[in-house]
């Protein structure tokens, strides 16, 4: 018979759903003996806690909204009442902020991971790209998330936020107040922010299939950036990388369990438990701290325009990153100047971020240009040169060949380790 | 381990290591699914009532203003609760009619409080499908017994608020409720 697939499941009923719609060929290939290269170090954790992460997030935001009301009035006592009365109302409620946080962690060490071993090169630019997507989908899910609650820093926020479109020549003001649907930040702005706040998180797992179909078409990048050149240089993702998985996972709910009960607050701002003012702002508007390195670029150019186009150019540099880096050796451990430099951008990322957490004023209006102007360098110039005038090291023969134990060197994870503890 | 080198399959190379991994196996795997039974009970139990719900869950109502033989309706948990003024007429035909021509057998002395026998206090709500029975305002029709009729499938009830005809299987139930004086009552 044209067009069904011969099974080779034995369990009748899997055999039957199999050959009509084989999902569990697919599994096993894309899962359980899928060719992985056998070096893998922890960094590789990354995107299945990721994945994990954003599961959390949609479970618990479902049952968030079970008991949340959409509306100015009733916002911000709906969301007490979810601290106080719902049956571990408190519970999701700081998992789901807190979850955002760990995200934020979780991708911003997975992206590292990519940058240290030039995931983000042929082939796997589109890849990528498609994950920078998922962080511009993850920050405007987190930005309309945090209106919801409708406190003092859910309101300004949105306000600041917004308010950015306005610095767009001719048509700003129009789009300001078509993205309040009003001449403020009100009851429109917060519906609309409800509704696509519920949809965003789809729509970022859409695009995490797609990651994973192209992740699942090149292949795995690894530690030494070097192709996988047949079976001695793979092992199968089951058990080998479910374990390992496994082993991060039970890491990763630790820490998240610490931040989650012993210091649930520690990474939001008292304000927002101040009830929305439109009359008022409060002495010191600070994004979450994820935000604070964009914050801080936006903050040190003292044009309106000109901040605004800096701190969407953060990201769209990362966009083109796979064209700017013109060196043909992945791996960083094989890369004596980058391998420093990387360090150099990290530490530059840092500053921003501390420099978006304090007043523009004094030393820190100098740093936060420094370290922009550092920023853009880096992608900008940096790399494009770097990838001509830097002599690598000569690359190991094959991921298993016994030479690399000796070459490769240890992993830098101390100072790897670094932007999730600074930040 | 002995015992699980005879348990292990037939043939299997390491008969021991291979007893051994199933057991980590089970281990493992029911460790993590008692996990995720401890990380769904928050979600699911946050649909149960919560407690501001909870804490609506007794009314009191001043029963002095209510005229004999007129009926008002209060809300308890969100339900209709009826608070019937009873007439001796009422009373006599809710007391005289036999137990067994009732769909569901109960006497009118066990549906109300002894001493307070002119009141009946009953969940308002048809025990066919849920619709809420007509009859307390004056200007409702009672049915042929004199108590409630439902206007969605006819089921009557009589003025004990048992179900005489129609549809419906059993009788208005009663909520918990105690006279706290003559005068007053608390539901819940
Ligand atoms: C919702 C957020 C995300 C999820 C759930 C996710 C998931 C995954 C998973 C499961 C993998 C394979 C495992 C691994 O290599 O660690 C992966 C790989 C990858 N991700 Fe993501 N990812 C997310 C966000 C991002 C972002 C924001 C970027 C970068 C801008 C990115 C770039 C990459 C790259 C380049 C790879 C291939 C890495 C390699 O093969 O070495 N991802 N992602
Ligand atoms: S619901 Fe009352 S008769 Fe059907």
């Amino acid at each position: 018979m044209p067009g069904l697939h011969k099974s080779e499941f034995t369990n009748p009923v899997v055999n039957w759903i199999d050959t009509r719609l084989p999902v569990f060929t697919m599994l096993t290939k894309e899962y359980a003996v899928f060719p992985t290269p056998r070096n893998f170090n922890y960094f590789w954790n990354f995107g299945a806690l990721a994945m994990i992460n954003l599961m959390i997030m949609i479970a618990t935001g479902i049952f968030l909204a079970m008991n949340y009301t959409p509306n100015t009035l009733m916002a911000f006592d709906s969301v007490e009442r979810i601290m106080r009365d719902v049956n571990y109302g408190w519970l999701l409620r700081y998992v789901h902020a807190n979850g955002a946080s760990m995200f934020f962690v979780v991708v911003y060490i997975h992206m590292f991971r990519s940058l240290y071993y030039g995931s983000y090169k042929a082939p796997r630019e589109l890849l990528w790209m498609l994950g920078v997507v998922i962080l511009l989908l993850m920050m405007a899910t987190a930005f309309m998330g945090y209106v919801l609650p409708w406190g003092q820093m859910s309101y300004w926020g949105a306000t600041v936020i917004t308010n950015l479109f306005s610095a767009i020549p001719l048509v700003g003001d129009s789009i300001v107040t078509f993205l309040w649907g009003g001449f403020s930040v009100d009851n429109a702005t917060l519906n609309r922010f409800f509704s696509l706040h519920y949809l965003l998180p789809f729509v970022i797992t859409g695009v995490v299939f797609l990651h994973i179909v192209a992740l699942h078409i090149t292949g795995s990048n690894n530690p030494l950036g070097i192709d996988p050149k047949g079976p001695q240089d793979t092992l199968p993702f089951h058990p080998y990388y479910t374990i390992k998985d496994s082993v991060g996972i039970g890491v990763y709910l630790i820490v998240f369990a610490v931040l989650v009960f012993f210091a649930p607050n520690f990474l939001g701002h008292v304000d927002n438990y101040v009830p929305a003012n439109p009359l008022v702002t409060p002495a010191d508007v600070v994004p979450e701290w994820y935000f604070l390195p964009f914050y801080a670029i936006l903050r040190s150019v003292p044009s309106k325009l000109g901040g605004v186009t800096l701190m969407f150019g953060a990201i769209a540099v990362l966009f083109v990153l796979p064209w700017l880096d013109t060196s043909p050796i992945r791996s960083a451990r094989f890369r004596p100047i980058y391998r420093q430099l990387i360090f150099v951008l990290v530490a530059a990322i840092i500053v921003l971020g501390m420099v978006g957490g304090h007043p523009p004023q004094g030393i820190w209006v100098v740093l936060g240009r420094i370290a922009t102007a550092y920023y853009f360098l880096h992608f900008l110039v940096i790399l494009p040169l770097l990838g001509k005038l830097e002599r690598p090291l000569p690359l190991p023969e094959s991921i298993s060949s016994p030479v690399i134990r000796k070459g490769g060197g240890p992993l830098p994870y101390g100072a790897a380790a670094a932007p999730m503890e600074k930040n | 381990m002995s015992a699980s080198t005879h348990d292990a399959p037939m043939g299997a190379p390491h008969g021991e290591d291979i007893g051994k991994r199933d057991f980590l196996k089970l281990i493992a795997g029911a460790g993590a699914a008692v996990g995720l039974g401890a990380l769904a009970w928050p979600l699911i139990d946050s649909m149960n009532p919560s407690s501001d719900v909870l804490a609506l869950s007794s009314v009191e109502l001043d029963i002095a203003p209510i005229p004999e033989g007129s009926g008002i309706t209060i809300v308890w948990r969100g339900k209709p609760i009826f608070v019937r003024h009873r007439t001796a007429a009422e009373i006599k035909s809710a007391r005289d009619v036999k137990l067994t021509e009732l769909t569901e057998p109960a006497a009118d002395k066990d549906r109300v409080k002894a001493g307070h026998e002119a009141w009946l206090v009953v969940i308002g709500i048809c025990t066919h499908l849920g619709c809420v029975p007509l009859g307390n305002k004056p200007t409702d029709s009672r049915g042929d017994f004199g108590g409630w009729l439902c206007p969605c499938h006819g089921s009557q009830y009589d003025t004990s608020g048992r179900v005489r005809r129609g549809p419906a299987p059993i009788n208005l139930p009663l909520p918990p409720y105690a006279f706290t004086s003559d005068t007053k009552i608390k539901i819940g």
